[in-house]
C-alpha cells in the first residue's frame, strides 16, 4: 500500500507539473478567454452554404457527363442549383461589404469555380 | 511490479477527473488556460496508462503470477505470441486495453483537430474524459489486473480456444473498432454543448469514424474466421451473443457513414446523425458489456457479476444525457432543406438508413430477449438462428439492392425516364444471371437466388459507375484509360472506395448465401483402409499421428483426398489436448480450391479403442469469398480514409474565411 501511494505520488507530481503549464505560463489577456467569435457561426453556415450550391453545380455537371442525369433533369435541377449558389455568394459578399472589409478579403469569400455562377435567372 | 501499475491507474483516474471537472467548467466559462490544463491532463493520462499497461505485459513476460490476473490467463507453457495475448483475454486486461486505447486516440484527436474545432474542443476534452473515468473507475474499484497474492509455481493457462493467431489480432481491433466510435461521439457532443453544430464536427470525425468501422469490420471478419477454424462445426458465424455485440455498433456506424454524407451535401439529418454517432457508441458500451459482463448466459450470472451494473448504469447515464442534449438542442439542429423526392441519393441513404438501423435494433431485441424473459417471466428464452436469419433476409436483401440502385441516382431528384435508362444495364445483366442459375438448379434455395441475383446487380451497377467515370474523365482532358481511372479514384476517393466496399459486401454476400444454402455434409466411422464420398470428394483414411509438444500434444486424423479421382493430397484432423489448461480442443483440417472458392472441411470428433475414427466433412462452397472480401473491404476502406490534400485545403480556406469575416 505504502509502495503504491509513494509511486502514485512520483507519477502525479510529473503528470501535475505538465498538467499546470498551461495555468503558469504567462498569458496576454486577449488570450485569457475563448468563445467569443460570436458571429463565427453564422459565416461559417452561409460558407457552407455557398460551397454546398458549388459542389452540387460540379457533381450535378460530372452526373450528367456521365449519362447519370438526363438533359430534361439537368436543366431542370441546373436553374435552382445556381440561384442557390448565387444567393449564398451574394449573402457572403453582403456579409464582407457590411464588415467594411478590404477587397482582397472580399474577394476571397469567393473561390475560384464561383466564376461559374452567373445570373439569377440561372443562365 | 503491481504497485506501480496501480498507482498508475490512481494517477490515470485523478486525471481524466481533473480533466472532466476542469475542462467541463473551463468550456463553461471560456477559460482558455484552464481547458489547456485539462485538455495536458487528458493527454498525460496517455502516459500513465501507458506505464500501467507497461507492467502488465511486463508482468506476462517474466511469468510474475502473483499478479492475479497474469496467473489466471498464462502459464510458462504458453507460446510467447499467447503470453503477450493474455493482456486481453481477461476482464481486467480488456478494460485496461480500452483505456489504453481511449487515452491514446483522445489524445491524437484532441491535438489533430486543435486548429479545425478552435471552440469545440474545449468541450470535447472533458467528455472524453468522463468516458475515460469510467473506466479508469471500474478497474480501480471492481476488476483491478493489479490485484495480488502469494505466487504459485505455475498459472492455470489460457483458454484453449483462444490459443488461434486471429485471436492476437480480433480483440485489440475490435477494441480500436469500439472505442474509435468514442471520438465522433466525444466530437457530436461537444458540438451540441458548444452550439457549434455546424458541420465541422463531422468534417473532424469523418476518418475517426471510417478508420473505427474498418477496424470493427476486420476484427468481425477475423473473429469469424477464428471460430470457423477453431470451434469446428463447420460455421463461420452463429449469431452468438458476443458475436452481435460487434455487428451492431458495426451496422449503426455505417448507417452513419451514409447519413453523414446526406448532411454534407445538403445540410439534412442533423437530429438524425446526432441519434446515430450515438446509437453507435452505446451500442459499443453495450457490446463491452455484453462480452466482459456473463449477462449473456443468465440474468443470475449478471447479478453476479458486480461491472455488469456499472455497465448498465453508465450506459443508461449516457443514454439519458444523449437524450437530452439533443432535445435542447433541436433548435441548432434544424434542417437547412427538404427531401425533394422519393426517387433520388438522399431518399436511398435514407432507405438504406432505415434498414441498418432496423436490422441493428432487431439484433438488440434478439439479444437482450433473453434477458427480458428471464426477469418477467422467470425462464431464459433463446432467440436462435431462425430468428435473426429471418430478418437478415427481410433486411439484407433490399438493402443488397440499394447498394446497386443508390449510385446510379443523382442527388435531389431523378425522373422515372433517366432512372429506368440507369438501371436498364444491371437489371439486365442481373435477370439474365437469375435466369441462368435458375436453370442450372440453384432455385433450391430462393434467398439464395435472390441474393445472387441482387449481387450481379449491384456489381454491374459499380462497374458501369467506373466506366462511365473513366469515359467523363477521359473526355475533360486528353488523358489515357488508366490515368483517367486514377484520376478519377484519386478526385473522390471516398466515391470509388465507398463501391469498392460495396462490392467486398457483394462478395461477402454470395459467400455467406452459397456456404448456407448449399452446402453439403456427411459423417462416418472408418477404419484404416476406408473411403467416404461427399460433395464430390473422396477421402481416405490412412491412420492416426501422435505428435507431443510442450504447451499441447497433437492427435490428428491423416486423410487422403481425391476429387474425381484425381488425388489432391492429404489432410490431417483431430484434437489437441491442452497440458496445463488439461482441454480437448478441436484442431480441423480445411483444404481451401481457391479457383471454386470452396473448402473441404473435416472434424475428426472422435478416436476410439479400436483404431476407427469419427468424422465429421462438409464441403462449403463460396465460402472462400468470404474471406477475400475482407481483403476487399480493407482495400476499400484504405482508399476512402487516404489523406484527401485538395479536401484539406478547402476545409483550411474555408476556416480562414469565417475567422476573417468574423474578426472583422
Amino acid at each position: 500500500m505504502m509502495a503504491t501511494l509513494a509511486f502514485a505520488v512520483v507519477f502525479a507530481a510529473a503528470a501535475g507539473v505538465f498538467v499546470a503549464l498551461p495555468v503558469l505560463r504567462r498569458s496576454s489577456p486577449t488570450r485569457e478567454r475563448f468563445g467569443g467569435l460570436g458571429d463565427e457561426r453564422a459565416h461559417l453556415e452561409l460558407i457552407e452554404r455557398r460551397d454546398r450550391a458549388l459542389a452540387a453545380l460540379k457533381e450535378l455537371e460530372f452526373d450528367h457527363r456521365t449519362g447519370k442525369v438526363s438533359d430534361v433533369d439537368h436543366r431542370a435541377l441546373i436553374v435552382s442549383l445556381r440561384l442557390e449558389a448565387t444567393e449564398a455568394l451574394e449573402h457572403l459578399e453582403d456579409v464582407g461589404s457590411e464588415a467594411h472589409l478590404p477587397p482582397d478579403v472580399s474577394q476571397r469569400t469567393r473561390p475560384p469555380g464561383a466564376r461559374l455562377v452567373v445570373a439569377r435567372d440561372g443562365r | 511490479m503491481a504497485p506501480v501499475g496501480q498507482a498508475a491507474l490512481i494517477v490515470t483516474f485523478g486525471l481524466v477527473l481533473y480533466a472532466a471537472v476542469v475542462g467541463g467548467y473551463a468550456a463553461l466559462r471560456g477559460r482558455r488556460r484552464l481547458a489547456e490544463s485539462a485538455r495536458n491532463a487528458l493527454l498525460a493520462s496517455f502516459a500513465t496508462t501507458a506505464v500501467a499497461s507497461a507492467v502488465l505485459v511486463i508482468g506476462f513476460l517474466r511469468h510474475d503470477f502473483s499478479l492475479v490476473y497474469v496467473a489466471e490467463h498464462s502459464s510458462r507453457e504458453l507460446p510467447f505470441a499467447y503470453t503477450l495475448a493474455g493482456f486481453w483475454s481477461g476482464q481486467s486486461g480488456s478494460l485496461l486495453l480500452w483505456l489504453l486505447v481511449l487515452t491514446g486516440m483522445s489524445s491524437a484527436a484532441v491535438l489533430l483537430n486543435r486548429r479545425l474545432l478552435v471552440q469545440a474542443l474545449p468541450w470535447t476534452v472533458p467528455v472524453l474524459a468522463c468516458i475515460a473515468c469510467f473506466f479508469a473507475l471500474v478497474l480501480l474499484v471492481v476488476s483491478s489486473p493489479f490485484e495480488t497474492q502469494a505466487a504459485p509455481a505455475n498459472g492455470v493457462g489460457m483458454n484453449a480456444s483462444l490459443q488461434n493467431p486471429y485471436m492476437l489480432a480480433h480483440p485489440p481491433l475490435l477494441y480500436l473498432g469500439y472505442v474509435g466510435l468514442t471520438i465522433p461521439f466525444a466530437f457530436a457532443m461537444a458540438a451540441l454543448l458548444s452550439r457549434r453544430t455546424d458541420e465541422r464536427w463531422l468534417v473532424a470525425t469523418r476518418r475517426w469514424t471510417l478508420a473505427s468501422w474498418t477496424f470493427l469490420g476486420v476484427a468481425i471478419l477475423l473473429g469469424a474466421k477464428w471460430a470457423y477454424e477453431t470451434i469446428g462445426w463447420g460455421g463461420y458465424y452463429a449469431w452468438d451473443p458476443v458475436e452481435n455485440a460487434a455487428l451492431m455498433p458495426w451496422l449503426a456506424a455505417t448507417a452513419f457513414l451514409h447519413s453523414v454524407m446526406v448532411q454534407e451535401k445538403k445540410a439534412m439529418l442533423r437530429v438524425w446523425n446526432m441519434i446515430l454517432v450515438s446509437l453507435a457508441f452505446c451500442l459499443a458500451l453495450f457490446g463491452t458489456f455484453l462480452t466482459r459482463s456473463g449477462v449473456i448466459n443468465s440474468v443470475h450470472s449478471f447479478a453476479q457479476s458486480s461491472i455488469g451494473a456499472w455497465f448498465l448504469a453508465f450506459i443508461a447515464l449516457v443514454v439519458m444525457t444523449t437524450t437530452v442534449l439533443i432535445f435542447v438542442r433541436l433548435p441548432h439542429l434544424r434542417s437547412q432543406s427538404r427531401l425533394e423526392s422519393l426517387a433520388s441519393r438522399e431518399a436511398a441513404f435514407l432507405y438504406n438508413n432505415l434498414l441498418l438501423v432496423a436490422l441493428a435494433l432487431t439484433i438488440l431485441w434478439g439479444v437482450v430477449f433473453p434477458l427480458v424473459s428471464e426477469a418477467v417471466r422467470g425462464t431464459a428464452v433463446t432467440v436462435g438462428p431462425p430468428y435473426y436469419n429471418f430478418f437478415l433476409r427481410a433486411f439484407g436483401l433490399p438493402l443488397l439492392l440499394l447498394m446497386g440502385i443508390g449510385p446510379l441516382i443523382a442527388w435531389r431528384r431523378a425522373s422515372v425516364r433517366s432512372l429506368a435508362r440507369s438501371l436498364a444495364v444491371p437489371a439486365l445483366a442481373a435477370g439474365a444471371v437469375g435466369v441462368l442459375l435458375l436453370a442450372g438448379g440453384a432455385g433450391s434455395s430462393p434467398p439464395a437466388l435472390v441474393a445472387y441475383t441482387f449481387s450481379v446487380f449491384v456489381l454491374a451497377a459499380i462497374g458501369l459507375e467506373f466506366v462511365r467515370g473513366t469515359r467523363a474523365r477521359r473526355s475533360l482532358g486528353a488523358e489515357s484509360w488508366l490515368g483517367a481511372f486514377s484520376s478519377l479514384v484519386a478526385r473522390n476517393r471516398r466515391r470509388y472506395g465507398g463501391y469498392i466496399v460495396h462490392a467486398a459486401v457483394v462478395l461477402l454476400a454470395i459467400g455467406i448465401a452459397g456456404s448456407s444454402a448449399y452446402g453439403s455434409s456427411a459423417t462416418a466411422r472408418l477404419q484404416p483402409g476406408q473411403t467416404m464420398t461427399v460433395g464430390g470428394y473422396t477421402l481416405g483414411y490412412l491412420g492416426a499421428t501422435f505428435r507431443p509438444g510442450r504447451n499441447h500434444d497433437e492427435l490428428r486424423a491423416q486423410l487422403a483426398v481425391s476429387r474425381n479421382g484425381e488425388p489432391m493430397g492429404v489432410v490431417a484432423a483431430g484434437k489437441n489436448r491442452y497440458h496445463v489448461e488439461a482441454f480437448f480442443a478441436s484442431a480441423v483440417a480445411i483444404r481451401t480450391d481457391w479457383l471454386r472458392a470452396e473448402d473441404l472441411f473435416v472434424v475428426g470428433e472422435d478416436f476410439n479403442r479400436d483404431g476407427s475414427v469419427d468424422l465429421k466433412v462438409l464441403v462449403n462452397p463460396l465460402v472462400g469469398l468470404i474471406w477475400v472480401a475482407g481483403i476487399v473491404f480493407l482495400l476499400g476502406s484504405v482508399i476512402t480514409l487516404w489523406p484527401d490534400a485538395r479536401e484539406q485545403r478547402r476545409l483550411a480556406r474555408r476556416m480562414r474565411e469565417a475567422e476573417v469575416l468574423a474578426h472583422a
